[in-house]
C-alpha cells in the first residue's frame, strides 16, 4: 500500500531531474529510451555522422608480432566509394609481401544480407569470387578479421547502451553491439567505447562464442577531414588468448578522389594496382 | 611446531606436468618456442564410435555436429576440429567454395552422406587422425589456450566435457564416447593423487601404526609415536609452505617416507626405555638411560637418511629436488621430536611395562647358527643369486609413456587405448620447418622439400598421420584448376602460391585460420607427426631417423622434433643419469660417515654391500619381471637407500660391539643376530607393508615406487642377514 502513496513522489522528483539533464549538453538520446534504443540510436548517429564523405584512399601498414617477439609486415592501399542507401564499397590493393603485390579485393558491403567478395590473382590474372559470407577468419594473419576491418553497418547488429565514462580527456559512452548474424560472426557481443562529443570509436573489446574477452582494439591518432569526418591513424589489436597483437597503422588520407563506381565493379579490380 | 605448521596454509598443489620439468630442459625450452611461435597445444581428443556401421550416417554426423557446436563452448577452448567443421574447398566456375564438409547433418540425403565419406577418407587431413581409415570411429580435437596456472582451468574444462559427453551419451544411446588428450590426463593424474593421498596414506598409516603396536607390545608407546609423525609433518609440510613451494603429486611420497622413518626410530627409543622401566623403578630414568643408548645411533641413521634424500638434489625434475629436500627436513624433524616431544611423552603417559619372554629369540639364536655353520655356501649361493638378478637389470627399458601412466581402473587409460586401437596415435611429435626466409614457405622448393618429408614420414611404419602445409597448397591447386583431380600437385609459381594462400585465408571462418600451422612471417609451418606403438627409445631413434633423413635430403629443414611427447619420451632417460650420479654421490657420502663411526675403512666398504646391492638385485628382478622403468624407478634407489642404510648401520655396530667384545667374527654374528635379529625382521616387514600399499594406486608413478621400494627393502633384509655375516666372516679375519 506504501508504494501506491510513494509513486507520485517519485514521478515528481524524477521528472525535473529530466529537465535538468536537458539542459547539459548531451546527446539528447541518452535518457530517452531502453538501453536498446539508445545503443541503437548512438549507432546510427555516428553512421549519419560519416555520411556524405563520398570517397577516400588510404595507406595501411600492419606490423604482427607474436609471443616470441617475432614481428611481420603487411602493406596494402584502400579506396573506398560511398554507395547511398547500401553499404559501402572497397578495393585494398596489397603491397607487401612481395609475393602478393598486386592481389586485389573487392567488396560491396550490404546492409543487410552478406557482402560480396572477389579477389584478383595476378599471377593467374584471374578474378575469383570467394563464396563464404563468414568474414571472421584472420586477415593476412593478422589478429584483425576482415569483420573488425569493415565500417560496422547499423543493421548487423543489435544494440545495448551500458553506462557513460570518462576516456582519457573525453567522456565515452559505452554500448554492447550483437551480431543478428550469428553464424557469420566469429563474435557474440563486442562492447563499443566511444566519445560523446563526435562519437568515434576509441576502443572496441571482442568477446567469442563462449563470452570470453578474446581479443581488445584501441584507436588513435584521429584527424578530422574536409572538416566533418574523423579518422583514425593508429589501431592496435591484442589477442588476449594466443599474446599475439597486430599494429595498424593509417596514412596518406585522401578524400574528393576522382574514384568512380566502375572502379568498384569486377572490371575495375583488374585494373587496380 | 605451531608456528611452523601455519606456513601449511602457502602450501600451493599442482597436477600441471610441466612443474616436472626443469626451466633449462632443453626440450622444454624448444617446445616453448613453438608454442609461442604457432600457438599452445594443450589438447583434448574426443572419439565418437556408433556402435554399429559407419559415422557417416545422419545420426552420428549430427552427433558430432552437436559436439563442435558444444566443444567451442568449453572454456578455454581456441580451435575446434572434426569431421563436420572441416573447411572443405571447391571450385564452382570462378568461385573459390570453402564451407564446412557437413552442414545439418539431419537433412543430408543419401547421396549427400556418399559424398561426404568419399571426401573424408580421401582427405589427407582427415583420414587417420579425425576419421579411421575404415569409417567406423571419427575424432574431434580441441585445443585449449590456459593461463598461466592451469590446475583450475584443467577442472573446469575436464567437467565441462564430462557434462557435455554424458549429456550426449544419453541423447545418443548407439554412439560411445571416449575422452582423452593431454589435459585429461592432467585431470587424471590429479584424481590420482587425491585418491592416492586421500585413501592410500591413511591406509598405510593405518598399518604401520598397528604394526608398531604389535612390535611395541604398548598402546600408549603407539600413542607417542603418532604423535610424533604428527608433530613431524605437520612441521615439513608448514616449513614447505612457508618456503612458497608448488606440491606436486610426487610430493605424496613424503608424508609416507617421514611416518616409515618416524616409527623406525621411535620404536628404538621406546623398546629401550621400556626394557630399562623394568628393571629400574625411576621411569625418568630409564627414559633418560634410552636415549643415552638412542642418542647415537638415532643421530646417525637420521643424518645419512637425510644425506641419501639431498642427493635427490642431482635430479633433473624440480619436483624430485623438493622431495629430497623436504624429506631431509622431514627427518630432522623426526629426530628432534624423537628427542624432545617422545621422552616427555614417554614420562606422561602411564606406560605399563609387561613382563616379556627373555632377551633374544631362539629362532634367531637358530637362524644365526644356520647362517654361520653354512657361510660358504651362502656367501656363493647368495652371491650368484645377485649376479643372476643383476644381469636382468639391461632388461630394463627407460621409459615414460603418459598413455600407460594409469591403469585400466581409469577412465582416460580406457579411452586412450580404444583411441590407439581405433583411429590415431596419441603421440606427435612436432617440427617447426624453417623456409629460411619471409614468406619462404610458398617456395616451390620449400614446399617439394616439405611434402617429401613428409611422404616419408607417411612410409613409415609408426606413423598414424602427418599433418603437412603442402596439403594445403594441393587441394588449393586443385581448386583452382576447376578440381581437375591431375592438379593436386603444389603449384610451380611461388607468386601464385602465396596467392592462393591468401584467397584461401580470406575464406576461411574464425577458428579455422592458419595462424597455428604457420608462422606470422610466413618463414616457417609446422608439421604435426602423429605416431603410435612407440616406446620411449623408439621415439627418440624415430625423431633421429627423421633428423637423419632430414640432414641427407633436405639440409634446409633439418631440426628437432618437438613437443610433449619428446619431452616425455627424453624426460626419464635425463632423469636417470642425472639421479645415478646423485646416488653415487650420496653413497659415496654416507660411506665416508660409515667409515668415520666404525672408525674402519674395511668396514665402511664392506657396508656398502649391502647398501647397494639390494637395490641392484630389485632393478634386476624388475628387468625380468615387468621391463619398464618410468621417472618413479629413477628415484626409488634413494628412497630405499635411506631405509636399508639404517638396517645396516644396526646390524654392524652390533657386531662390531661384539668384536670388541672379544668375540670372533662367528660368534659375533651369532650375537648380532640374536639381539637385532628380531627388530630387523619386524621393522622390514612394517616398512614394507606401508610400502606395499601404494602397489594398489592406479597411478604407476606411487605403483612402481611402492613396489620397488618393498622388492628393494626385503632384498636388504635377506642381504643384511645371509650375505653380509658370510661376507664378515669371510673378510673380517683378524683378531681384536
Amino acid at each position: 500500500m506504501r508504494m501506491i502513496h510513494a509513486r507520485p513522489v517519485l514521478v515528481l522528483l524524477f521528472v525535473p531531474c529530466l529537465v535538468l539533464l536537458s539542459w547539459l549538453n548531451v546527446p539528447s538520446f541518452v535518457y530517452s529510451a531502453t538501453p536498446e534504443e539508445i545503443g541503437l540510436k548512438i549507432a546510427t548517429e555516428a553512421r549519419a555522422r560519416d555520411d556524405g564523405f563520398g570517397n577516400f584512399t588510404a595507406r595501411e601498414v600492419m606490423v604482427l608480432r607474436n609471443k616470441q617477439g617475432q614481428e611481420s609486415r603487411r602493406q596494402l592501399r584502400v579506396k573506398v566509394l560511398e554507395v547511398a542507401g547500401d553499404g559501402d564499397k572497397s578495393l585494398t590493393v596489397f603491397d607487401e609481401p612481395r609475393d602478393v603485390k598486386g592481389t586485389a579485393l573487392l567488396t560491396h558491403a550490404h546492409k543487410k544480407e552478406a557482402d560480396d567478395q572477389w579477389l584478383y590473382l595476378p599471377a593467374l590474372k584471374r578474378v575469383k569470387r570467394i563464396s563464404s559470407s563468414n568474414k571472421s577468419g584472420s586477415f593476412m594473419g593478422s589478429e584483425f578479421s576482415y569483420e573488425d576491418l569493415s565500417p560496422p553497418e547499423v543493421e548487423k547488429f543489435t544494440y545495448r547502451y551500458l553506462r557513460d565514462e570518462p576516456c582519457g580527456d573525453l567522456t565515452c559512452t559505452v554500448t554492447e553491439r550483437f551480431p543478428v548474424d550469428k553464424k557469420s560472426s566469429g563474435y557474440s557481443r563486442q562492447v563499443v567505447w566511444q566519445d560523446k562529443d563526435e562519437l568515434r570509436t576509441w576502443k572496441v573489446e571482442y568477446y567469442d562464442r563462449k563470452d570470453e574477452h578474446l581479443k581488445t582494439l584501441t584507436i588513435g591518432k584521429y584527424k578530422q577531414y574536409l572538416d566533418k569526418y574523423w579518422r583514425a591513424g593508429e589501431m592496435n589489436m591484442v589477442n588476449h588468448l594466443t599474446g599475439k597483437s597486430t599494429d595498424l597503422t593509417w596514412t596518406d588520407y585522401q578524400f574528393l578522389t576522382k574514384l568512380k563506381a566502375r572502379d568498384f565493379s569486377k572490371t575495375g579490380l583488374k585494373r587496380a594496382r | 611446531m605451531l608456528v611452523m605448521t601455519a606456513g601449511a596454509q602457502y602450501l600451493t598443489v599442482s597436477d600441471d606436468l610441466r612443474i616436472m620439468l626443469s626451466k633449462d630442459n632443453p626440450q622444454l625450452i624448444a617446445f616453448d618456442v613453438l608454442e609461442a611461435t604457432y600457438s599452445a597445444s594443450n589438447t583434448v581428443l574426443i572419439a565418437i564410435a556408433p556402435r554399429k556401421g559407419s559415422v557417416f550416417s545422419r545420426e552420428t554426423l549430427g552427433a558430432i555436429e552437436e559436439l563442435t557446436e558444444a566443444s567451442w563452448q568449453a572454456p578455454y577452448s581456441s580451435r575446434v576440429d572434426s569431421l563436420t567443421n572441416y573447411n572443405h574447398s571447391r571450385a564452382l566456375g570462378d568461385e573459390l567454395i570453402v564451407e564446412p564438409l557437413v552442414e545439418n547433418a539431419r537433412s543430408l540425403s543419401d547421396a549427400d552422406l556418399a559424398r561426404v565419406e568419399e571426401i573424408a577418407l580421401n582427405a589427407t587431413e582427415l583420414a587417420g587422425r579425425l576419421v579411421s581409415h575404415d569409417g567406423r570411429v571419427s575424432g574431434l580435437a580441441i585445443n585449449f589456450v590456459m593461463p598461466e596456472v592451469r590446475d583450475q582451468a584443467v577442472f573446469e574444462v575436464t567437467d565441462y566435457l564430462n557434462a557435455v559427453l554424458n549429456e550426449a551419451r544419453a541423447s545418443h544411446s548407439d554412439i560411445a564416447y571416449y575422452l582423452t588428450g593431454n589435459v585429461v590426463l592432467n585431470r587424471t593424474l590429479a584424481d590420482a593423487v587425491e585418491y592416492d593421498m586421500g585413501v592410500l596414506v591413511p591406509i598405510v598409516f593405518f598399518v604401520i601404526v598397528i604394526g608398531a603396536t604389535l612390535l611395541l607390545r604398548s598402546v600408549l608407546g603407539t600413542l607417542a609415536i603418532v604423535f610424533v609423525i604428527l608433530f613431524a609433518l605437520n612441521t615439513t609440510l608448514g616449513f614447505a609452505g612457508w618456503l612458497g613451494l608448488v606440491l606436486s603429486p610426487t610430493i605424496t611420497v613424503m608424508p609416507v617416507v617421514v611416518m616409515v622413518i618416524a616409527i623406525a626410530t621411535s620404536v628404538h627409543v621406546i623398546t629401550i626405555a621400556l626394557a630399562n622401566m623394568r628393571r629400574d623403578p625411576d621411569r625418568n630414568a630409564a627414559i633418560a638411560g634410552s636415549l643415552r643408548t638412542n642418542a647415537w645411533p638415532v643421530f646417525l641413521t637420521s643424518v645419512t637418511t637425510a644425506i641419501g634424500f639431498l642427493s635427490l638434489n642431482a635430479s633433473d625434475s624440480p619436483p624430485y629436488r623438493e622431495l629430497g629436500n623436504l624429506v631431509a627436513f622431514g627427518v630432522l624433524c623426526v629426530l628432534f621430536y624423537s628427542m624432545t616431544l617422545l621422552p616427555a611423552m614417554l614420562s606422561i603417559l602411564p606406560l605399563r611395562t609387561r613382563r616379556v619372554r627373555s632377551k633374544g629369540s631362539p629362532l634367531f639364536e637358530r637362524f644365526g647358527d644356520f647362517v654361520v655353520a653354512r657361510s660358504t655356501f651362502l656367501l656363493w649361493f647368495v652371491a650368484l643369486l645377485v649376479v643372476a638378478l643383476v644381469t636382468g637389470i639391461p632388461r630394463n627399458e627407460v621409459s615414460d609413456n603418459w598413455t600407460k601412466l594409469f591403469d585400466e581402473r581409469y577412465e582416460f587409460r580406457r579411452a586412450t587405448d580404444f583411441v590407439i586401437q581405433n583411429l590415431t596415435g596419441v603421440n606427435s611429435l612436432e617440427f617447426s620447418l624453417q623456409a629460411g626466409r619471409e614468406g619462404g614457405i610458398t617456395d616451390p622448393e620449400y614446399l617439394r622439400h616439405v611434402d617429401s618429408f613428409a611422404e616419408w614420414l607417411r612410409r613409415q611404419p609408426e606413423v598414424t598421420h602427418v599433418q603437412a602445409f603442402p596439403g594445403i597448397m594441393k587441394r588449393l591447386n586443385k581448386n583452382m584448376h576447376g578440381d581437375d583431380p591431375a592438379f593436386y600437385r603444389l603449384p610451380d609459381d611461388p607468386d601464385l602460391a602465396a596467392q592462393y594462400l591468401l584467397l584461401y585465408e580470406l575464406s576461411v571462418p574464425f577458428g579455422s585460420d592458419l595462424n597455428d600451422r604457420i608462422d606470422i612471417a610466413k618463414s616457417a609451418t609446422r608439421m604435426t607427426v602423429t605416431v603410435t606403438g612407440v616406446s620411449a627409445r623408439g621415439l627418440r631413434e624415430f625423431d633421429k631417423r627423421a633428423q637423419d633423413w632430414l640432414r641427407a635430403n633436405t639440409p634446409d629443414l633439418a631440426t628437432e622434433a618437438s613437443g610433449m611427447t619428446m619431452i616425455f619420451a627424453y624426460l626419464t632417460q635425463r632423469n636417470i643419469e642425472s639421479m645415478l650420479r646423485g646416488t653415487i654421490t650420496g653413497m659415496a657420502l654416507i660411506s665416508f660417515v660409515l667409515i668415520g663411526v666404525f672408525k674402519s675403512l674395511r668396514m665402511g666398504l664392506i657396508s656398502l654391500v649391502p647398501n647397494f646391492v639390494p637395490a641392484a638385485m630389485a632393478f634386476g628382478l624388475w628387468g625380468y619381471v615387468v621391463g619398464r622403468v618410468g621417472l618413479a624407478g629413477s628415484i626409488v634407489t634413494v628412497v630405499a637407500f635411506g631405509i636399508i642404510v639404517d638396517d645396516t648401520i644396526y646390524f654392524l655396530s652390533e657386531y662390531l660391539k661384539a668384536r670388541r667384545e672379544g668375540y670372533a667374527a662367528p660368534e659375533a654374528v651369532r650375537e648380532t643376530f640374536r639381539t637385532v635379529g628380531p627388530a630387523l625382521c619386524t621393522t622390514t616387514a612394517v616398512l614394507s607393508t606401508g610400502f606395499l600399499v601404494f602397489a594398489f594406486s592406479g597411478y604407476e608413478g606411487s605403483q612402481v615406487l611402492g613396489l620397488m621400494v618393498t622388492i628393494t627393502i626385503v632384498f636388504a633384509l635377506l642381504a643384511d642377514f645371509l650375505l653380509l655375516p658370510p661376507l664378515l666372516m669371510a673378510i673380517d679375519r683378524r683378531k681384536l
